[in-house]
């Protein structure tokens, strides 16, 4: 691990009693979800990371707790490090305090993230869905959402395809 | 015994109604400037001078749906595109027609997923269907001649019905 890299992770481990993994030379920081915003406070603040590079989740289903891991990739342009902060979050309906007091560009992201996983960003100010359109059922990108929206229509199944396709009317 | 023996060569000819209607329908069909992926790269290729789609009358692409008789869907539709093909289709005049071009306008192609249509006939109502990933320039002409052959082919009587 980088030196520099080697006093925040202590500095966070003080702080929030946070514990951390390394994976070539990549530091993975796991913060409790109550903790978050002060963490990423801390590092934006006092350890020149100024930039959210990346914000996203992954789902362990059908694992539970923690079925999903929030994901923030901090970049600091002024020290040239990178560090990964990681919020494990239980059960179904998971929620998460948002970022978007800290970095502004939290707000897109976390609607991404409600949007594909249904993690809710609590006291976001504008928690729509981002890509899929209004009224879509579920969340895309959670693994226990179906992977094939419709049987592909082959010679042997044409016609039982053609009696269920919802055809446009004039 | 028709009236151009009578009339010699005075350069008349006589025809049916729909036959002269179909004949002025097609021949001069305005495609709508509209591509949403890779088969808007072929549908250029098929408009530019190497395969020139003005041998058949289309030489010009309108930017409004306003003034296009012919909706060409060069593209997978995502579901968010999906209400915004159907409102440019319905502010198409009549008549009109549509081309469902490449498989993934078709029938979803390789997006069997949660953000692509699965054919755009779910959509709107579609005349061709060409295939292909993305279908070569021919194609596209080889689907626009097919239409004008089902557009001559249309009788008076079904357009009454609808």
């Amino acid at each position: 691990m980088d030196k520099k890299l080697e006093t925040i992770v202590q500095a966070l481990q003080e702080n929030f009693s946070t514990t951390f993994e390394e994976f070539r030379g990549e530091v993975h920081v796991f913060v409790k979800a109550e903790n978050i915003v002060d963490a990423l406070t801390l590092l934006r603040d006092k350890y020149d990371f100024e930039l959210l590079s990346a914000m996203t989740a992954t789902d362990y289903w059908p694992q539970l707790s923690p079925r999903f891991h929030v994901i923030y990739q901090l970049t600091s342009l002024a020290k040239n490090l990178s560090v990964q902060l990681r919020v494990p979050l239980n059960g179904d309906q998971p929620k998460i305090p948002t970022a978007t007091r800290v970095y502004e560009i939290a707000n897109w992201r976390e609607r991404e993230l409600l949007d594909m996983f249904g993690i809710e960003p609590e006291g976001h100010p504008d928690p729509r869905r981002i890509l899929m359109p209004d009224g879509t059922e579920g969340h895309p990108l959670r693994r226990d959402y179906p992977l094939g929206y419709e049987e592909p229509q082959f010679t042997f199944n044409y016609e039982e395809i053609d009696l269920q396709k919802p055809y446009a009317k004039e | 015994m028709g009236v151009e023996q009578k009339l010699g060569d005075m350069g008349v000819l006589t025809t049916t109604l729909e036959n002269f209607v179909n004949w002025s329908r097609t021949n001069a069909m305005w495609p709508m400037l509209f591509g949403l992926a890779c088969c808007a790269i072929e549908m250029m290729a098929a408009q530019a001078s190497h395969f020139d789609m003005s041998r058949f009358g289309m030489e010009l692409m309108r930017a409004s749906p306003r003034q296009s008789d012919l909706m060409i869907v060069a593209g997978r539709v995502s579901r968010k595109m999906g209400p915004v093909l159907r409102r440019l289709y319905d502010q198409m005049p009549e008549p009109k027609w549509v081309i469902a071009m490449g498989d993934c306008a078709s029938c979803g192609g390789v997006f069997n997923n949660y953000a692509i249509v699965q054919g755009v006939d779910e959509i709107v109502p579609v005349d061709v269907y060409v295939a292909g990933c993305p279908p070569r320039p021919e194609a596209l002409i080889h689907g626009v001649v097919t239409l004008y052959e089902k557009v001559k082919g249309e009788k008076f009587k079904d357009l009454a019905k609808s």
